[in-house]
């Protein structure tokens, strides 16, 4: 180690062992350029060295699927001879750094994953996670993370679709942002990331290359200290406007045959782009930086290299139809630049006018980089997590006052003042109205829509990590089967703390063990997704957040159900039991600031059956609404399904539950956030049909009321607990987070 | 009936607009790139929203430099039907051919929402099968649609009677509340002085049919062909 000292490696975020690996594989010692390679390749954004071994156990495969992990999105067969293209990714670390540019880039991230695809981007939903709104800080970290997402997707026409929203006191440091996109495609007009025929021209276009951005995919792979600001200049600048050039203008070059591949520049920029399609065509690939349009003067081959520009793809033409890519480009302003071609022998060659700076096998940075198979150990005390100290509880307030409290909680309130600052409309295919249960976008041309919801709970995930996942699973499935959809595929966001921690790592296996669990139940398959680890600040981890996106088709478009009562005079039914879990609720954390306790049970064979039975039921017109009970339990779902646009009151009878979840036995009636529940409603003379199909799936059901009047009126076991005026309950609701973002306090 | 709807670098609507004239309204719809000189054989020209050239420098500042606009202005000098629709409208204001100017959001936030605007005048091409008075629902999506201009100009919009949409409640009632931006006068559209030009900021190619949640918006489209309709058949009769 003469030149790369231990010093250079830090910086590099390399280990000597990995640096040894490093020297063995390119049977020499790197230069410097080459160490910057490595450094980017081998991070763990990049390599998943830690998840990995781990991730592989997931579940990939089924009879829709047509691309799996390991491209740049996953598709499945959605009839008509289309394909669905989808994918989550996180831009956690960045929206921390800089909020407005770290969301706004990770909307067109994720936007270039599903395009590069073949894939016309037609919605966008987002998973995100904020410290408490009493700290000014989050808020503002909310505010800019909001008009990030909206400044880029309102820009470039791709609606917004729907989302979540929780907060938590363990995001203060580390709020999340996962973006998801979807696409649709031919069905065999998928475009892969791919290098191949030797001699063919590898085109740059797109924004010019500058020094922003440089060492990003190591930052991601770094917990924060208070000097994270400093690192500023590793978040990038986003440019909706090209991205819109650069999405139109591929798109109509992948529609002619001129394209071999292509590849977005994202994480690690040209460095993944080249080794990426090199290696998985098997090819060699070979670049000159000095043909590379910059944006600066001066810059070396090792900040080409890594730079994280944005809005800049990499394109494999086959020889010879160089001018028919350079016309369309030409037509939407773009300048593309041929800075290399496809050689046979599998190398990655760098050269600057000519002039060779850096050679290294392909699969060395891709396939090659370091698989680890790290510490695990289940940290002490669950046990006593499990348990709720009935002793530490004060006197539970009347039900009433609860069901406000939760009403106003910024992660049940209406997310209006988000949704609104996002064109969820354009394109004119949403036909859910905004804050539903799932996101729901027609397609076009057919009979068919697509359902998209994504979920995930820190809190049931820090309590049983395993449990955390299979929840999340099931909730996002079950939502878009509360759209009346089939599920058919889903993508995963596993955001965790260190990795290199034991107790970190535990969380981690269990959750991709959990997941897997319940994809096989589902059978859902997860056709992509994203990690984000070192989501930590000063040594502080967030709750280990699992954030599932799931996708459904709906053969009819005209049989979408939405969340709300249609109106007076139908019946409200319940499908699921009322065990009384309040274990991880969000009753115990406002109520009585605890984490603790067992979350919901889970059982997937009846889960999947609920699932099928309101799939069967939507289709069969059957139902009138649906809505899911998770964050606030029962009295918040009915609440919910009162409200806005028809604004319907309702009149409850529920029967006790069988336990009062360690707590209160009311507590845990109304706001239990026991899992495989759902709300519907039907016509009266549908009710005897609904109720004989639930049992026909083995699905408990029951009638537990009906609607009409202006009040929200829940009663148990026959006694009134709660009657509030759905105006009152409904302007709680509605202006709530409003009111916490119009705050000034510090 | 040919509606040519202009593509700018940046326009994200233009799909939309495309849609409802050809497949809700069944009319012939046609894309002009905005490098393009001649509105070819196009009896109506539709200004789509989006966020042309980005929107970076003002709203629509750059878009009205497009080749395609002199042909645009030739369009409206002829008397014939132009519409601008968000953006499309900002693009109309620029060039000239609307009078006026857009100011950030009051709350200088981006609004995507329902809204409900009035139709106040029915004597232009894209309301003559409005009621006066019928209150549409259509979506806005902007974050610069606050309209104004000097008084003396409003004062004579509204004397020439060219306010021809405004903001107000489901039941037609001009309340502050129910002005999503702050235009001034609640103006949600306007027109040319002779009527033929028309920009608002809410979409009616958002809203032409019940599945996405309001096909009030129809009816500008409808009236558009109705009026032209009628005008060739009074050609017809007069020749």
């Amino acid at each position: 180690m003469s030149m790369i000292d231990r010093a250079v490696l830090d910086r590099h975020g390399l280990k000597p062992d990995e640096y040894e690996r490093i020297v063995a594989l390119m049977g020499r010692a790197p230069n410097l350029t080459e160490l910057g390679l490595f450094s980017v390749m081998w991070s763990e954004h990049c390599s998943y060295k830690s998840s990995r071994v781990h991730l592989k156990t997931l579940p990939t495969e089924g009879p829709r699927v047509l691309q799996g992990p390991g491209e740049n999105a996953g598709a499945v067969d959605i009839g008509d001879g289309l394909a669905a293209v989808f994918k989550i990714e996180s831009h956690n670390h960045p929206s921390f750094i800089e909020p407005y540019q770290g969301a706004a880039t990770g909307v067109g991230g994720i936007i270039r994953d599903i395009f590069t695809m073949g894939a016309r981007p037609i919605a966008l939903l987002d998973a995100l996670r904020f410290g408490p709104l009493d700290v000014a800080r989050n808020r503002r970290i909310l505010q800019g993370v909001v008009s990030g997402i909206g400044g880029y997707g309102n820009s470039i026409g791709i609606p917004t679709v729907g989302g979540e929203v929780m907060f938590d006191a363990s995001y203060n440091g580390n709020p999340l942002v996962n973006v998801f996109c979807l696409g649709v495609a031919k069905r065999d007009g998928l475009v892969k990331g791919k290098a191949g025929g030797v001699g063919n021209p590898i085109y740059y276009v797109g924004a010019k290359t500058g020094r922003d951005g440089i060492h990003g995919a190591t930052m991601a792979s770094a917990e924060f200290d208070d000097k994270s600001a400093e690192k500023r200049p590793a978040v990038q600048v986003g440019d909706p406007f090209m991205e819109k050039l650069l999405l139109e203008a591929c798109l109509e070059v992948m529609a002619t045959d001129a394209c071999v591949g292509v590849q977005d520049m994202g994480a690690a920029g040209l460095t993944c782009a080249t080794s990426e399609t090199g290696s998985r065509g098997g090819v060699g690939v070979e670049i000159d930086v000095a043909r590379v349009p910059q944006r600066e003067t001066g810059m070396t081959p090792y900040e080409i290299m890594l730079s994280e520009s944005q809005e800049r793809m990499l394109l494999i033409v086959k020889r010879g139809r160089e001018q028919d890519v350079e016309r369309i480009f030409e037509k939407w302003d773009l300048h593309a630049v041929e800075i290399g071609r496809v050689t046979d022998d599998g190398w990655l060659r760098i050269r600057e006018n000519g002039q060779l700076v850096a050679e290294v096998p392909n699969r060395a940075l891709t396939d090659e980089a370091p698989m680890y198979t790290r510490p695990i150990a289940e940290p002490a005390g669950r046990d006593v997590l499990h348990q709720i100290p009935r002793a530490l509880l004060p006197v539970t307030p009347k039900p009433s006052d609860v069901f406000a409290r939760l009403l106003e909680s910024p992660t049940i309130a209406s997310k209006r003042w988000i949704y609104h600052q996002y064109d969820h409309m354009v394109r004119t295919n949403t036909i859910a109205p905004a804050g539903d249960t799932a996101g729901v976008v027609r397609i076009k041309g057919t009979t068919r829509a697509l359902a998209m919801s994504v979920d995930g709970n820190g809190r049931f995930a820090a309590l049983d990590p395993r449990q955390g996942a299979r929840l999340a699973l099931a909730e996002a499935a079950r939502n878009v089967a509360c759209a009346g959809a089939i599920p058919i595929g889903a993508t995963n966001c596993l955001n965790f703390g260190n990795p290199e921690r034991p107790e970190i790592m535990w969380q981690f296996a269990e959750a991709v063990a959990g997941l897997g669990d319940a994809c096989r139940a589902l059978e859902i398959p997860i056709t992509g997704g994203n990690v984000s680890l070192y989501n930590e600040t000063d040594g502080s981890a967030i709750l280990p957040t699992p954030v599932i996106g799931v996708v459904g088709v709906i053969d009819d478009a005209a049989n979408v159900l939405t969340r709300a009562f249609p109106g007076a005079g139908f019946d409200v039914i319940l499908f699921g039991d009322n065990p009384g879990e309040l274990g991880g609720s969000e009753y115990l954390k406002i109520v009585h600031g605890l984490l603790r306790g067992a979350p919901p049970a889970l059982d997937l064979a009846g889960e999947r059956a609920l699932q099928a039975l309101l799939v069967s039921l939507a289709s069969n017109r059957l139902i009138a609404s649906a809505h899911d009970c998770a964050e606030g339990g029962i009295a918040v779902t009915i609440a919910e399904s009162c409200f806005e646009p028809h604004g319907i009151g309702v009149d409850i009878d529920l029967p006790a539950a069988t336990s009062d979840g360690g707590v209160d036995r009311l507590a845990a009636t109304l706001f239990g956030e026991s899992a495989s529940r759902v709300v519907v409603s039907a016509r009266p003379a549908d009710t005897a049909a609904v109720l004989g199909a639930a049992r026909e799936a083995g699905v408990p059901a029951r009638r537990i009321g009906q609607t009409g009047g202006a009040v929200i009126r829940i009663a148990v076991d026959g006694k009134i607990e709660i009657a509030c005026p759905l105006e009152e309950a409904e302007m709680l609701w509605t202006t709530s987070l409003e009111k916490w973002l119009a705050s000034r306090a510090a | 009936m040919t509606f040519a709807v202009v593509v700018f670098p940046g326009s994200n609507c233009d799909h939309d607009a495309y849609h409802a004239v050809k497949h809700v309204l069944g009319q012939q719809a046609q894309f002009v790139w905005h490098k393009e000189r001649s509105l070819g054989s196009a009896d109506v020209v539709i200004l789509p929203g989006g966020f042309s050239h980005g929107d970076y420098l003002r709203t629509g500042a750059i878009a009205r430099f497009s080749p395609v606009m002199d042909a645009v202005k030739e369009f409206a000098a002829a008397g014939r039907p132009v519409l601008g629709i968000c953006n499309g409208f900002q693009i109309l204001l620029e060039c000239g051919l609307l009078p006026g100017a857009m100011l950030r959001n009051r709350d200088l936030k981006f609004h995507c929402e329902f809204v409900h605007v009035r139709v106040d005048k029915t004597n232009t091409p894209f309301t003559s099968l409005c009621t006066q008075g019928q209150v549409l629902k259509m979506p806005i999506a902007h974050g610069e649609g606050n309209y104004y201009a000097p008084p003396d100009t409003i004062a004579s919009l509204e004397e020439s009677g060219r306010v021809v949409f405004r903001y107000t409640t489901p039941d037609g009632d001009r309340l502050d509340s129910a002005n999503p931006n702050g235009s001034l006068n609640a103006i949600a559209g306007i027109c040319s002085e002779a009527r033929n030009v028309v920009g608002l900021m809410p979409h009616p190619e958002r809203a032409c049919e019940a599945a996405v949640g309001s096909d009030d918006g129809l009816v500008l489209f409808q009236s558009v062909v109705h009026t032209l309709a009628r005008q060739g058949s009074l050609q017809a009769v007069g020749r």
